[in-house]
């Protein structure tokens, strides 16, 4: 959803001076991508604009006869209802505490991605791993590591038979870690891409001047990275503002644990009213997309960055 | 952003791949979605029988009733014809069949499928006067205790029936614990409908059945309902309840019954067969089950009777099945009281029909037979709705964490939501 968007405001502004070999290449370039642009907008689309349209009737799977167009009543009740809010907030606070962890984390292990001098190769794939894992499994093991009856978690910190799925607050403590685990490492892979491009002579002439590591960290290397960092940000929060499956499995949304995409999926899965879940669906695209607007306009996230299209 | 998009990618071929997988085959080869991989054996002994009159395309559903009722929804929702025999769990039978995702069986095959099978499992496959599910197996909870901790807790279930009261007072006395499953899953709809009807009460209105979801009217704000609040609350908070109540399934039952200071527990008789195999492991000691007892399922009032849960699984035509004649065929050998006892044996889950308990191996193998027997013809199935799916996700947001339930005010709370759940003016 929000990888379409990217694209966009880059070249506006040089439109005057365009030249015969730019307009070949961009040509070439549609003739590339069109196809597959194409086929895009019609297998997103369709399902966008139906959700669009189904989102308008008080429809449910099991009762075809029952369906009635109901206008914008869906939405009404959705933003009027206590729930709606209560797992806005939730999901809210584990994109903000996870986001938060992942770029420091992230960080961290980006600069000891860049700085390592031998094992580079063996570092890099182990920092990668949890990335590789399927989040269905990861969330099974941060649950039966959690577990109170098989998990090491509880005898390691001498905990007893703690239960950390039975409390609010200990349960999103578990899928926050889950989560973090999981995707550090796509934030210090963004990250590590930022960093690769700050000129070694920066640091080098950071380092003549006397400045400290620290220092050169806070006055070289995090100013030039801005771009790359926004852009991590960017894509961790939209992802992680749509957390569903550590969720689904670690506590099945139990304990006041469920979020937006699990409001979502149980309207449309579990109840099978059609309407009403794509109703939050919608909702929840436009969320998404907001955020993506907030970082992109207020934030000023340059994307053309992450392209590597400029230095 | 990207990881998760290409691991929904692969999901979805996964699952179109599948469903090809189903599609294919002669006009012989029925495709049969089974929840329990010992339906396998049985229906492969079927086919072999029928002298090539069917084979079986075997489909798994996934092992959480949730999940097979999600997956078999979707399918029948989009007309999908490679179905033709479905496991269906009882308490989501009348959703398909509203919905007109099944063939009802008509009044011989009715008769046929009925005859000689439990009150349990009979009523939960019955909708609008119809049967929608031959009954495969059936299934009830019993109350299992530790014989040797009977005395200091002051309570004998053998004696005759106990209620809720007495258990968790004698459990508290005795220092051990009392489990049942207080997760926020079907086995907390579960409990919930069979204290409501323990206590004399019912989740829906009599005569809910034909009714559109916005006239459904919940019975819970009674003194039924509130005695089942009561009873779930004072479990949660006595020192009673075992670790990590409020997210314990069957399984997490079991294993706090097994522990040091397990006491009592209800749960479905499966156990018995997962017991031999904690024996076989090691991990309980060999002469284990000399000192397990079991009785029926607690009271909530003394003197009325209990109403123990009733589970199972039936067999029902999809109403897209372009060879339903065949599928009627085959599930008269699925169903019978062979198979069912073949069944029995293998996964552990009762039968359906009442015969099968006089066999003697049977009763060899499941010294409780009687009390199984017993218990399904006095359970009380979940409410049988069309709209089963809300009432069962109201019911499971209303009634948890049981720890935070309250008899004033839970009951008439539980029933709004469920209320406000069927004629779509809240979320759940």
């Amino acid at each position: 959803m929000a990888v379409s968007t990217v694209a966009k405001p880059v070249p506006k502004a040089r439109r005057a001076k365009i030249s015969d070999r730019t307009r070949k290449e961009r040509n070439l370039g549609w003739m590339l991508a069109g196809p597959a642009f194409l086929a895009m907008v019609l297998v997103t689309g369709y399902p966008i604009l139906n959700a669009l349209w189904l989102s308008l009737f008080d429809y449910r799977l099991t009762d075809p006869a029952g369906r009635e167009f109901i206008g914008l009543g869906n939405y009404a009740m959705i933003l009027t209802d206590g729930l709606f809010w209560r797992q806005f907030g939730v999901t809210s606070l584990i994109t903000v505490v996870t986001v938060a962890i992942e770029l420091v984390l992230g960080f961290a292990l980006a600069m000891v991605m860049h700085r390592a001098l031998h094992l580079r190769t063996p570092l890099r794939t182990a920092i990668l791993v949890p990335y590789g894992i399927i989040t269905v499994v990861s969330a099974y093991a941060w649950a039966y590591a959690f577990s109170n009856t098989y998990g090491f978690v509880n005898p390691l910190l001498g905990l007893g038979d703690f239960d950390w799925f039975g409390g609010t607050w200990s349960a999103l403590f578990t899928v926050c870690v889950a989560e973090i685990w999981k995707t550090t490492p796509f934030m210090s892979l963004l990250l590590l891409a930022g960093l690769a491009q700050i000129p070694e002579d920066y640091l080098e002439a950071a380092k003549v001047d006397g400045a400290r590591a620290w220092q050169r960290v806070k006055r070289v290397i995090l100013p030039n990275m801005k771009a790359a960092i926004m852009v991590a940000l960017l894509f961790r929060t939209l992802d992680a503002f749509r957390i569903f499956d550590s969720v689904f499995i670690m506590t099945a949304g139990a304990q006041g644990t469920e979020t937006l995409s699990f409001l979502a999926y149980r309207q449309t899965i579990s109840r099978v009213m059609i309407g009403l879940g794509s109703a939050v669906s919608v909702i929840l695209a436009i969320l998404v997309v907001l955020i993506a607007f907030l970082f992109i306009k207020v934030f000023r996230t340059d994307l053309s960055q992450a392209r590597g299209d400029r230095k | 952003m990207v990881h998760r998009n290409s691991a929904a990618a692969l999901l979805l071929a996964a699952s179109v791949l599948a469903g090809c997988g189903g599609g294919t085959g002669d006009a012989k080869t029925l495709t049969y979605y089974i929840a329990d991989a010992a339906q396998q054996d049985v229906a492969q002994r079927c086919a072999a029988e029928s002298g090539g009159a069917y084979a079986f395309n075997i489909q798994r559903l996934p092992n959480n009733a949730a999940g097979g009722r999600e997956q078999l929804l979707r399918r029948l929702a989009a007309e999908d014809r490679s179905l033709d025999i479905v496991s269906v769990d009882p308490p989501f039978m009348a959703e398909f069949a509203n919905a007109g995702f099944l063939r009802p069986f008509t009044g011989d095959e009715r008769q046929e499928f009925s005859d000689g099978v439990l009150k349990g499992p009979l009523e939960q496959s019955t909708f609008r006067d119809e049967l929608w599910s031959a009954p495969l197996y059936g299934n009830t909870q019993l109350l299992w205790y530790r014989k040797s901790v009977l005395q200091k807790a002051g309570v004998d279930p053998s004696a005759g029936p106990v209620t809720w009261d007495q258990l968790i007072r004698g459990a508290e006395q005795a220092g051990v614990t009392l489990a049942a499953q207080g997760r926020r899953n079907e086995s907390l709809m579960v409990w919930v409908n069979a204290l409501v009807a323990s206590a004399g009460g019912t989740i829906l209105a009599e005569g809910s059945e034909d009714l559109p979801a916005n006239q459904v009217r919940g019975e819970l704000d009674s003194p039924a309902g509130e005695a089942a609040v009561r009873v779930m609350h004072d479990l949660a908070v006595s020192p009673a309840a075992p670790a990590g109540f409020s997210t314990a399934g069957e399984e997490d039952s079991r294993a706090a019954f097994q522990a040091a200071d397990g006491g009592f527990m209800v749960n479905w008789p499966y156990v018995w067969a997962a017991f031999d195999s904690a024996i076989e492991e090691g991990s309980l000691p060999a002469g284990w089950k000399d000192d397990i007892g079991w009785a029926a399922y607690p009271q909530v009032n003394a003197g009325t009777p209990g109403a123990p849960p009733s589970g199972g699984l039936g067999l029902s035509v999809s109403a897209f099945s372009t060879r339903a004649d065949l599928a009627v065929e085959a599930i008269r050998c699925l169903a019978s009281a062979q198979s069912q006892k073949e069944f029995m044996i293998t996964a552990g889950n009762p039968a359906a029909l009442g015969a099968v308990f006089d066999d003697q191996e049977i009763r060899d193998m499941f010294p409780m037979a009687d009390e199984i027997r017993t218990g399904m013809d006095t359970a009380t199935p979940r409410p049988v709705s069309p709209y089963y799916g809300d009432v069962t996700g109201s019911i499971q947001a209303g009634f948890h964490p049981p720890d935070a339930l309250d008899p004033a005010t839970t009951p008439r709370e539980a029933n709004q939501l469920l209320e406000d759940v069927l004629s779509n003016k809240r979320l759940i």
